[in-house]
């Protein structure tokens, strides 16, 4: 089933947590709503579910209006972050809850919560009480009790919030095996990006009651459409650089900028990404503070290179974080190597480096002043 | 004597939090001095008598309807105090109306008002020419001097625990598990008789064991709307009191023991019923 939101707003107060969100969610998709805490996501979610009103604005499924439609008409399933389970019953009882409320035939119950319980693979554990499984589990047995009712939509608030990195990682590889089984419509609330990436057929950034962006997680990743989601999407270095004549400068490094062919500067973000970063070691002052190492120089975007100094040299993971200083500015800009380009190159801090960028992303930003 | 300075060793060790020592001992002075000597005096006072004194004493048919009266109001003023103080709990947690605050904290005036001034406020409105009396004598329904009196004086003061242990538990309710149930299509009722109640019935019993208990204690109001008339209205406590106007004091300890017994054995019962059904709320 289709989910359409047309122009929904709500204020908590004097807190917008809406303001007029549009935002249609195709059969099938597994959509996530990505955004910081108090960005209107959850709301939404809620909205969506029926647990909560719109001030203005409308719900349809399949093209039916569904928003005076209270949350037990609706046929969606909910989980909650903190599970909700209902703790004096037990596993199976959880899950028939629905069934039971719905008045289903003994046997229908029993078979349905048991074909449930292998789904979640928590088969053998219907007798016990929700306390005596791990987060995972509860968590498993919250999303079993929300698909029992079949719902045609399937909403999450930030389901794996409350869990630990691994059984995270697990569960959510687990839910896109579970999600491609049955192919339910699902949007899900999270706040980390890499959850949505890795979930999500699409990704919708939030912020402050709005919708930012919306696209595939290659979209948004590669295509920010707006500062914040730039800076949201984290891990970013951002300088002040100017725009002139189809150009961006950085740091003197003139950057190929056709959206602003305007012959009078403007002042403009520049956003770098660790990772779309090169770094080579010059060891040289040239007397002009530019580059003079020709390795460097040689960048095949034609960019430039920034000369800059080595602060620290840090392993997380599979890559290696290097923070630098270019010269002359205040800031710090950090370079990812994955780890065995970061060996080969064994730099030390207080080494001097030449910096290139093999992409850049520049916004102004007031737009409403370009011409 | 080694393994003794060991074991003491490793208890200090071990507990996080200072003070053991003194507070055990504080605790043991306290409850040692109000509630075990007196209770061991009242026991010893009628152990002075032999058992068919006793039993002459403490078991005659006066005495027995006293008693009856005694358990029989109080449980039922217990009861309807958890109904209604589940009522209110719900109101004062749930619903936020003008004068919240001020209903909040008129919840434990009847802790505060000596309970004899209840008890003759009472009286004088169920009485035949009283403010409610004259609408409800003539119906048949007599509020002064009647069990029905006893009931509803027990009620007032026992009223404020059975609110004050629900509406902490009512606070602290998962609001997200009430949320789910509607989700999975539970319509009000089903939502409260499946989902929130279970989460808040061993807070109501353990109002029902408070209000219990105060009820079967309760003198000064009682005597004053019940009318104390023997093998009708006349409750345990008041029958006490009157043997020992008679200087009857083996007797009245008697009947006293007689009535400790009953009560703890009631809250034994309940406060095990409680505990069961706290483990299966888990």
């Amino acid at each position: 089933m289709s989910i359409h939101v047309r122009g929904i707003s709500k204020a908590f107060g004097s807190f917008k947590a809406l303001d007029n969100v549009s935002l249609d969610v195709p059969q099938g998709t597994l959509l996530a709503l990505l955004g910081p805490s108090g960005s209107g996501k959850t709301t939404l979610l809620r909205i969506i579910a029926g647990l909560e009103w719109p001030d203005s604005g409308r719900i349809e499924e399949d093209g039916a209006d569904i928003t005076d439609r209270h949350a037990r008409q609706r046929e969606v399933g909910f989980v909650f972050q903190h599970y909700a389970l209902f703790r004096h019953m037990s596993v199976f009882e959880n899950i028939a809850f629905g069934l039971r409320v719905r008045k289903a035939p003994k046997q229908e119950i029993e078979a349905k919560v048991n074909e449930l319980l292998h789904l979640v693979r928590l088969d053998g554990l219907g007798g016990r009480k929700p306390a005596q499984l791990s987060g995972g589990q509860r968590q498993r047995v919250a999303l079993a009790r929300a698909l029992a009712i079949r719902p045609k939509i399937l909403l999450l608030d930030e389901p794996f919030g409350a869990l630990d990195a691994k059984v995270r990682v697990e569960l959510r590889q687990w839910l896109r095996r579970l999600h491609d089984e049955i192919g339910m419509t699902s949007v899900f609330v999270t706040h980390d990006q890499e959850e949505a990436f890795e979930l999500a057929d699409e990704v919708v950034v939030m912020n402050h009651g709005k919708i930012e962006q919306r696209g595939t997680p290659d979209e948004v990743f590669e295509h920010p459409a707006t500062p914040f989601v730039m800076d949201f999407l984290g891990n970013v270095n951002l300088f002040h650089g100017r725009v002139e004549k189809g150009q961006a400068f950085w740091h003197g490094i003139p950057i190929d900028y056709p959206d602003y062919p305007h012959a009078q500067a403007r002042p403009a973000r520049v956003y770098l990404r660790p990772h779309e970063l090169d770094i080579a070691r010059t060891n040289a002052h040239a007397p002009n503070g530019l580059v003079t190492d020709d390795s460097a120089r040689n960048d095949p975007a034609g960019n430039g290179s920034l000369p800059a100094s080595v602060l620290r040299i840090a392993r997380s993971g599979a890559i290696v974080r290097i923070s630098c200083r270019p010269d002359g500015a205040e800031s710090e800009l950090h370079v990812d190597l994955p780890a065995d380009t970061a060996r080969d190159l064994a730099l030390q801090p207080g080494e001097r480096v030449a910096i290139t960028p093999r992409k850049v992303r520049v916004f102004l930003p007031d737009p409403e002043y370009v011409i | 004597m080694s393994t003794e300075i060991t074991t003491t060793r490793a208890m200090r060790r071990r507990s996080v939090l200072p003070g053991f020592g003194i507070s055990i001992a504080i605790t043991s002075l306290v409850m040692t001095a109000l509630v075990i000597i007196p209770l061991s005096v009242l026991a010893l006072r009628a152990a002075s008598l032999g058992p068919t004194e006793f039993l002459a004493a403490a078991w005659t048919p006066r005495a027995r309807a006293a008693y009856a009266v005694s358990l029989g109001a109080s449980v039922v003023a217990a009861a309807v105090s958890s109904v209604c103080g589940l009522l209110v709990a719900w109101v004062l947690v749930r619903i936020d109306f003008p004068g919240r605050r001020l209903l909040d904290s008129l919840v434990d005036v009847p802790l505060a008002l000596p309970t004899a001034v209840a008890g003759l406020v009472y009286s004088t409105l169920y009485v035949e020419r009283g403010w409610l009396g004259r609408f409800l004598v003539p119906l048949g329904i007599q509020g002064a001097y009647s069990w029905l009196g006893i009931v509803l004086v027990l009620v007032f003061v026992s009223l404020p625990f059975a609110i004050r242990v629900v509406q902490p538990v009512l606070e602290s309710l998962d609001r997200d598990s009430e949320e789910a149930a509607r989700m999975l299509g539970a319509n009000r009722a089903q939502t409260f008789l499946k989902v929130i109640f279970p989460a808040i019935f061993p807070a109501v019993l353990t109002g029902f064991a408070l209000a219990l208990a105060r009820a079967l204690g309760e003198y000064g109001s009682v005597v004053f709307i019940s009318g104390n008339m023997p093998f009708k209205t006349e409750i345990a406590p008041v029958l006490i009191v009157s043997r020992l106007e008679e200087f009857a004091y083996a007797e009245a300890t008697a009947i006293a023991v007689v009535l400790l017994a009953m009560s703890i054995s009631l809250l034994v019962v309940v406060n095990a019923l409680q505990q069961r059904v706290a483990r299966n709320a888990q």
